[in-house]
């Protein structure tokens, strides 16, 4: 049952991706160029999207479980420190250089370009190799 | 606006049937770290991510022409939402939506960041 609802989930998430256009780099730079010819449209892309997903998580923080009744463990809300704001800083970088992030990079493997394939490669790459850097001695 | 909504839609979807936030990066980055029996769902939401550009296909998308753009941001991408614990869907629309002041001001800088770098790429140095 939770791979079908997880599934479905997906299903709607991609829908909205793709629809929104934010699964064409063009728009994305285009929102994120305030310099050039702004697209202020993904903005309310994301509004959107916040303003659905708000009472979900206000249900689920009232209760301390989700619909089904389980348990749900929701991340810290308040903790500010250097690998947040870091992490941040990269992962805008490599969003501003193309103009794709996670969720799109995987919409966009469906058009078998190979471009999308070495992002993706190397987005699993970068992420694997966080725990080396972390457990590497200091110095 | 529509297709925000729908995003929306997903991520209460995920919540609330799979009491899970719908991250992308955290999702994908647990498919290569977790322990084999948490793998499944994530696998079948990243699968559902694909389905409908499956179907209507994606349109022409701006991709970037060379390969090398592609991995040097891949790179940055991967490390960084690991390091921040979270990317554009999981601060940005998740986060935010939870009223979370660690989300926003992830979601702050990774926009100022990207903006940042946008600047700097088609206003300093291609032109």
């Amino acid at each position: 049952m939770k791979f079908l609802t997880a599934l479905f989930a997906g299903v709607l998430f991609g829908a909205g991706l793709l629809f929104s256009g934010m699964t064409d780099p063009a728009n994305v730079l285009g929102f994120l160029d305030l310099f050039g010819a702004w697209r202020p449209q993904l903005a309310l892309v994301m509004a959107g999207a916040v303003c659905v997903t708000a009472p979900a998580f206000l249900y689920v923080r009232r209760r301390g479980q989700d619909a089904r009744g389980k348990p749900v463990a929701l991340p810290d809300r308040r903790r500010i420190d250097a690998p947040l704001i870091a992490g941040a800083a990269l992962f805008g970088i490599g969003w501003g250089l193309i103009g794709i992030c996670p969720g799109p990079g995987i919409v966009l493997l469906s058009t078998g370009s190979g471009i999308a394939f070495v992002f993706m490669g190397a987005v699993i790459a970068g992420m694997a190799v966080l725990p080396l850097v972390r457990r590497a001695p200091p110095g | 606006m529509a297709g925000g909504a729908l995003i929306g839609v997903g991520s209460a979807t995920l919540l609330l049937l799979n009491g899970r936030i719908a991250g992308v990066s955290g999702i994908l980055g647990n498919v290569i770290r977790t322990t084999p029996g948490e793998q499944g769902w994530r696998i079948a939401f990243l699968i559902g991510l694909i389905i409908p550009a499956l179907i209507f296909g994606a349109g022409s998308p701006l991709m970037p022409a060379d390969w090398r753009w592609a991995g040097a941001s891949g790179l940055l991408v991967g490390f960084g939402t690991a390091l921040g614990s979270g990317c554009t869907s999981g601060h940005g629309v998740c986060g935010l939506a939870n009223l979370s002041v660690r989300s926003l001001m992830a979601t702050l800088v990774f926009m100022g960041s990207a903006m940042i770098t946008v600047f700097v790429v088609r206003h300093s140095v291609a032109t």
